[in-house]
């Protein structure tokens, strides 16, 4: 049994003895995305187990061991984990946590502390918790991120973005229920048996996919009726993950609507930006900014391969982050980085941009950067783009599927009204046609 | 003709209409289902029955609840803001905006331009079931609310963002004598502020305005504020007259696009899917069986202290009172303990009067066989009741309760007491309270939470509480404040949950509340081994279950739980060892008057809301002052760095040194410029500008700005930044500066030196929020004054490029201006110093009011440095002492400038002994559920107590008050252990 070590500043280290004898267990966030990235920890002789549980318990840990002001992600994920090494069958001894850390001003960077101290709380203070950064945080002997799997998880990221994309322009129309959802599955075994061996890992091969995904989702059988899109744009952890919008997405597949969620991949190139953008407004090493913009180039380069390859296709194209942050000028500047920062708004923008005004906005109860970002540019989004259409939903602990669920379909009601009054202009501009 | 049926099922009522082929209204109903909202509604159709009986009908569902019924029943469904409308576009066509208020929902439509439709958000409960809870509150019925309200003199500022704010601004007011009237009309006026500041968001209401919905259909007084605050004519107010019905009417007219039906299969329908339940979320049941229950009351029923018969005892007696918030107690004890009189009931809004007529009681009672040798009172109505009757003695409820407590179990190691208003809940450690933990504002659900609800479903307290004690399936409601676990009900309701599964699922929910949120809590042994509960709610034996239940431990609740607080009292009044009360006797009484008048105090800017209280034979008593000059006597002035930095502060405005010629320039003076006012200040002086500071913050500043606030849930600082810039634009500067910065000084005491993102980029939200700002240049570029030698370039450039300042000129300027800075803060660091030493030779002891530097601000803290200075202590501010410690590395990332001065000021209080620290907090702040946590563990971990003070628009000068004198009465105890 790996025995318990410890930093200089007393933190627990995960070691080379624990990669071979823990599970570690990882919160999920993007269903499609993290399930690949999982895969790849397990190729790279890491025990793996990604958290999938969706039940009321889970808050209540969250509850019991995080501050109840706390932000809702928070909370969630911290209680999902708890919850996992309390009732998941584990053995307590036996496990380690896997935690994302991004630094920056926002409070999200105070999560791994807020783990660890759930975890005392909890009597659970000799299970380790890895930091995963790209900045160099916390070092642990026995976890390493290594360039080669920096760049297979950022193509795994590519691939889970397009996946998404094109599932979500499919699944509200399929003709035979379930089949867009089998496809997303068969398409991430195919990918993840292609890393096994080695393939999908060239920009040439990744190509390929591309096009090879696209032509399969294209292939699905659809109807052709017309649906509501909305955009969902928001804090990244209840924008995307289930556990945290109260299943936001088939919520609005239910309501008749077809969710337009933006990708990972975008607030992958913000949050290199901004360590490039830092240095022309605050000053700093110009080898930095360099780096940066080498690093930035790399993912956006693939991301205009998959705009490429969409573009030829039937279906929709996200616009890339250059013209996005184009979008956003006049209404936050290239400083405001904090959670989303400026990113959020320029999804909203770009949503709006390429026709799909109705959007949710969502945010933890009492997000701060969101404050901003998000319900603080909803104002001059209406008065730039009268037929936008945004709603801002609060996601906590206390609050009501009911609530959240009224405010949407009053959004979708809103979209039916404006586009009636989009086709009539001359018509006095009403609420609803009677 | 095929007629159309409207049914909109809200949270509190059901409203049912039929219109015709020309949209006229052949039948309406407007009832309240009292929770059966589907019975409710199979009712009202069949009234009908013989009017629709046979023919086809076109029937739509509306309304909150209604959605629930809708899905059961399979009937069609539209949204209630779009339902309404097409109502109003129906009825009223020159519209131009619309505001309904419902039973828990605001909602503000727009027409004319691009259209809008809005409703509150999750946290904005200022609604029908506010007022019901306000009404409750003063023990009035709604319409007597309103009739009231028509009466006014004065307007209260109250909280408007939700139900337990008003609360606790309302009970103060009533407890020191506020007129009811005042105070209804407050309650309204809460409820137009909150309706225009959370769903205008920018927008103007302007034009002719519909007003709907059951609380503006059926409240005059309501009607006359909204028509008052936006100054709206009898043209474009309109009432219309069925206004109560307008969601249902849209329904009905949205219908026209929905197949027809025979009416009764639709009515079958609907009472098919009346007794469906789909409840999910369900928790294990308080009691098995009645036995259970049986042993559960024997054990409890246990702890009692002896009954002593009033009518034959003879001897001396100690009288102690307890002015709660709700709820007026009593206690008359003989000096073992015995009682022999108790009394606990409503106080209807008026302490004074329950006492004068108990006391009268018990002089009669007591003849000539009892003397009353002591008198003691405490809670909220403490000085009121003192003032009044002449009691002897006055201390705070935190020490009554642990006097009471360890009367019964003198091993006791944690107190809870769960009151109508209030949680308090502390440990005892070597005799003495050792750490105290208050509900904040925003986790109130107390016991008059449960009442209002058990009211509002046609329950006495009592019935409610025992309907939970044996369903088998509790609903799981949550564990948060009041307005959210409104709508878990209306959840839990829609999906056909019992009353009897929300009684025990609200016990529940108050035990979740009070063990996870106020005392945070993981496992039983964070509180203790010998646990004393108390308190009225805990006479709830669904609470007291759900308590143990939760804690998997056995607790004492003495039988009378309720009046531990007076109880204690009188304990307390017994120890003073009098010859003589000074109470007032039988023929005084007799003569006793009392009367109320509110006043404002204008001797400072606090513009405390004064009540004078009149008694009879001259007395008076004045409350709600925050200092003793409206009392007549000359202000205390005992050294306080609050005011030192901040008229520091405000001095720095005007020319300087410098001669003005290059223009005036607007500072608003909120959050950061608190902190970067002296480098800007010097800077733009030293380059010849005039600096022109907004206004000093005040509720009418607030005001102004509060229409373009975008996000209601931000804090206070950061809301009142709309007022200050709206200022300034008035003031007709030639541009306002207001910087973006991500980063503040490194201080080289944290891992990192960011603002938080409010404080970071609340520039930016302001230019795309205000659009008077148009009218004047708005320059908010990103500083980083953290890196001085980039930014003597970066902003010399900016400077050139923005007003053709040489970049040289500017260059050296800010140099100048961070050397302005250094000195500032030798000065802070100077004058704490001598403060502190002045504090050590008279013998006072020091507090260090640890906040952010824009909590100096006497709006926003309102005035809480000088209550605190009132009571004795020398004030000062945390970046006073904060600098005498170095970096060290702490449990949590310590990545804000401002928030790691308070961990080192709590460090460095550690290691003074005659320092205490208060943390204060502003209400939305979110660093501050990090902060929190760890300055308690700092201050804990050196054997401090730690208080916090959170404090929001409203001052609630009760709740700090009790803290400030709990941490007082613990300093005492624990000097007198030490000698």
């Amino acid at each position: 049994m790996a025995e318990l070590k410890y930093d200089k500043d007393g933190r627990l280290l995960f070691t080379k003895e624990m990669k071979e004898e823990y599970t570690i267990l990882m919160p999920q966030m993007l269903p499609v995305h993290f399930g690949m990235f999982r895969q790849l920890l397990v190729l790279e002789g890491y025990k793996v187990d990604m958290l999938t549980t969706n039940h009321r318990g889970i808050v209540d840990e969250g509850l019991k061991y995080v501050h109840n002001d706390t932000c809702y992600p928070a909370l969630l994920v911290i209680g999902q984990l708890i919850d996992a090494i309390k009732h998941g069958g584990y053995d307590p001894h036996k496990i380690a946590l896997f935690i994302t850390q991004t630094g920056g001003g926002c409070r999200a960077s105070n999560y791994i502390h807020l783990l660890r101290k759930a975890l005392e709380k909890a009597d659970l203070a000799f299970v380790p918790v890895i930091s995963v950064n790209l900045s160099g945080l916390e070092k642990n002997p026995g976890w390493t991120l290594t360039l080669s799997m920096i760049r297979k998880m950022i193509y795994a990221m590519l691939y889970g973005d397009l996946i998404v994309n094109v599932a979500n322009q499919v699944r509200p129309y399929e003709l035979n229920h379930g089949q867009t959802d089998r496809m997303v599955d068969e398409w991430q075994g195919r990918l993840i048996d292609g890393f096994q061996q080695g393939k999908g890992m060239s920009r040439k091969q990744m190509r390929d996919n591309f096009d090879a995904i696209i032509a399969d989702f294209a292939a699905v059988p659809v109807s052709q009726v017309e649906k509501v899109k909305v955009g969902v744009v928001g804090e990244i952890y209840v924008k995307f993950s289930p556990l945290g919008n109260n299943n936001l997405e088939d919520f609005l597949l239910s309501e008749g609507a077809e969710p337009v969620v933006p990708g990972l991949t975008d607030f992958m190139i913000f949050k290199i930006f901004n360590r490039e953008v830092d240095v022309d407004i605050y000053g700093g090493l110009w080898a930095k900014k360099k780096v940066c913009q080498v690093f930035k180039g790399y993912i956006e380069a693939c991301q205009k391969d998959m705009i490429a390859a969409l573009k030829k296709s039937r279906f929709r194209a996200p616009g890339t982050f250059e013209a996005m942050h184009k979008l956003v000028q006049g209404y936050l500047g290239d400083g405001n980085k904090m959670g989303e920062g400026w990113l959020l708004t320029g999804e909203m923008l770009e949503l709006i941009h390429s026709g799909v005004p109705n959007i949710v906005c969502t945010q933890p109860f009492g997000c701060l950067p969101n404050h901003i970002v998000g319900k603080g540019m909803i104002r001059k989004l209406k008065d730039d783009y009268p037929n936008s259409n945004i709603v801002a939903i609060d996601y906590d602990p206390g609050a009501t599927k009911i609530n959240q669920e009224n405010r949407i379909k009053l959004m979708l009601a809103n979209a039916k009204a404006l586009a009636r009054q989009e086709a009539e202009p001359e018509k006095e501009p009403a609420g609803a046609g009677v | 003709m095929i007629l159309r049926v409207g049914i909109d099922i809200g949270s509190t009522t059901v409203k049912v209409v039929v219109l015709d082929e020309d949209n006229k209204l052949l039948f309406r109903s407007y009832e309240r289902h009292y929770s059966k909202a589907r019975e409710r509604a199979c009712e009202t159709l069949s009234s009908i029955e013989e009017m629709l009986r046979g023919q086809d009908v076109r029937l739509v569902i509306t309304g909150s609840a209604g959605l629930g019924v809708a899905k059961a029943a399979e009937l069609d469904f539209v949204q209630e803001v779009y339902a309404t409308a097409a109502a109003v576009n129906a009825y009223i066509p020159d519209t131009d905006a619309v505001i309904e208020l419902g039973g828990e929902d605001a909602k503000i439509i727009f027409f004319g331009g691009a259209l809008e439709e809005r409703m509150n958000g999750s946290c904005a409960g200022g609604t029908g079931a506010f007022i019901d809870q306000m009404a409750t509150l003063m023990n009035v019925t709604v319409n007597e609310l309103d009739a009231l309200s028509l009466k006014h003199e004065k307007i209260y500022p109250i909280a408007s963002r939700c139900g337990v704010f008003a609360k606790s601004d309302i009970q103060p007011i009533l407890n020191q004598g506020g007129r009811k009237e005042d105070v209804a009309a407050s309650i309204f006026q809460a409820v137009v502020d909150q309706t225009v500041a959370g769903l205008t968001q920018g927008r103007e209401l302007k034009g002719k305005i519909v007003f709907l919905g059951g609380p503006l259909h059926f409240l005059m007084g309501l009607r006359e504020r909204f028509v008052d605050t936006l100054q709206l004519d009898e043209e474009h107010a309109v009432f219309p007259e069925d206004g109560d019905c307008f969601a249902a009417m849209g329904a009905a007219l949205c219908a026209s696009d929905y197949e027809a039906k025979p009416f009764d299969e639709l009515l079958r329908k609907l009472r098919e899917s009346r007794d469906a339940t789909s409840v999910v979320d369900t928790m294990p049941p308080l009691f098995e069986s009645q036995a259970d229950y049986d042993a559960f009351a024997a054990r409890h029923n246990a702890s009692t202290p002896p009954q002593l018969d009033i009518g034959t005892y003879a001897g001396d007696a100690y009288l102690g009172i307890d002015a709660g918030s709700t709820t007026t107690k009593m206690a008359l004890i003989a000096p073992d303990g015995g009682l022999l009189y108790t009394y606990y009931h409503s106080n209807l809004g008026n302490p004074v009067a329950i006492v004068l007529e108990q006391l009268k009681e018990i002089y009669k009672l007591c003849g000539n066989r009892i003397k009353i040798k002591g008198s003691a009172v405490t809670g909220y109505g403490e000085d009121l009741i003192k003032n009044a009757f002449s009691c002897d003695l006055g201390l705070v409820e935190t020490v009554a309760h642990y006097r009471a407590a360890a009367h019964f179990n003198p091993d006791v190691d944690f107190i809870i007491d769960i009151g109508g208003q209030d949680m308090k809940c502390f440990k005892i450690r070597n005799g003495a309270v050792d750490s105290i933990m208050l509900n904040e504002a925003c986790s109130s659900g107390c016991g008059s939470f449960i009442e209002t609800f058990a009211k509002a479903l046609g329950y006495s307290i009592a019935d409610f509480a025992k309907l939970g004690l044996f369903t088998q399936k509790p609903v799981n409601l949550g564990s948060r404040c009041t307005v959210f676990m409104n709508s878990s009900v209306k959840q839990a309701q829609k999906d056909g949950a019992s009353v009897e599964d929300i009684s025990a699922g609200l016990s529940i929910s108050i035990v979740k509340n009070a063990i996870y949120k106020v005392i945070r809590a993981a496992s039983a042994d964070d509180l203790g081994k010998h646990i004393v509960v108390q308190g009225g709610t805990f006479h709830n034996d669904a609470v007291l279950r759900a308590f143990e239940q939760e804690l998997g431990r056995n607790v004492t609740r003495p039988t009378i739980a309720g009046i531990m607080g007076a109880f204690g009292a009188a304990l307390a009044a017994r120890d003073l060892g009098l010859e003589q009360s000074a109470l007032l006797d039988e023929a005084a009484l007799e003569g006793f008057t009392h009367s109320a008048k509110p006043v404002t105090c204008n001797l400072c800017t606090n513009h405390c809301s004064l009540t004078v209280n009149a008694f009879d034979s001259g007395r008076r008593f004045i409350s709600g002052n925050r200092c003793s000059r409206p009392l007549g006597k000359e202000k205390a002035e005992l050294p306080d760095l609050y005011r030192w930095k901040y008229e520091k502060l405000r001095a720095m405005e005007g020319k300087g040194l410098g001669d003005g010629s290059r223009g005036r320039i607007g500072l608003p003076f909120g959050l950061n410029m608190y902190e970067n006012l002296p480098f800007w200040y010097a800077l733009f002086t030293r380059l010849n500008f005039e600096v022109v500071l907004s206004p000093e913050s005040s509720r009418k500043l607030y005001i102004k700005g509060q229409r373009t606030i975008p996000s209601d849930t931000v804090c206070y600082p950061a809301k009142l930044l709309h007022g200050h810039v709206e200022a300034l634009v008035e003031a007709g500067v030639d541009a306002i500066f207001y910087p973006c910065m991500s980063y503040n000084f490194d201080e080289k005491t944290s891992d990192n030196n960011y603002n938080c993102p409010v404080v970071a980029y609340y520039p930016e939200l302001l230019a795309a929020n205000m659009p008077d700002l148009k009218k004047t240049r708005f320059l908010n570029p990103y500083a980083g004054l953290h890196r001085p030698k980039d930014y003597e370039r970066i902003g010399s450039q900016w400077f050139a490029d923005t007003f053709g300042v040489p970049r040289k000129e500017a260059a050296s300027a800010i140099r100048a201006a961070y050397q302005a800075y250094d000195r500032y803060k030798e000065e802070i660091h100077h004058t704490g110093r001598q403060y502190i030493e002045r504090a050590r030779a008279q013998g006072l002891p020091i507090l260090v009011l640890a906040g952010r530097p824009y909590h100096i601000d006497p709006e926003i803290n309102h005035g809480i440095n000088d209550l605190i200075t009132s009571f004795g202590f020398v004030v000062v501010s945390e970046d006073a002492v904060a600098w005498l410690e170095d970096y060290a590395p702490r449990k949590v990332l310590n990545q804000w400038t401002f928030q790691a001065r308070m961990y080192n000021a709590a460090r460095y209080v550690c290691t003074q002994p005659d320092m205490e620290l208060v943390q204060l907090v502003s209400f939305g702040c979110g660093t501050d559920a990090i902060t929190g946590d760890e300055v308690r563990s700092i201050l804990e971990g050196g054997g401090r107590l730690y208080t916090q003070l959170k404090i929001d628009d409203i001052s609630n000068l009760g709740a700090v008050k009790i803290r400030v004198r709990s941490l007082m009465a613990a300093m005492e105890e624990r000097k007198r252990r030490e000698h």
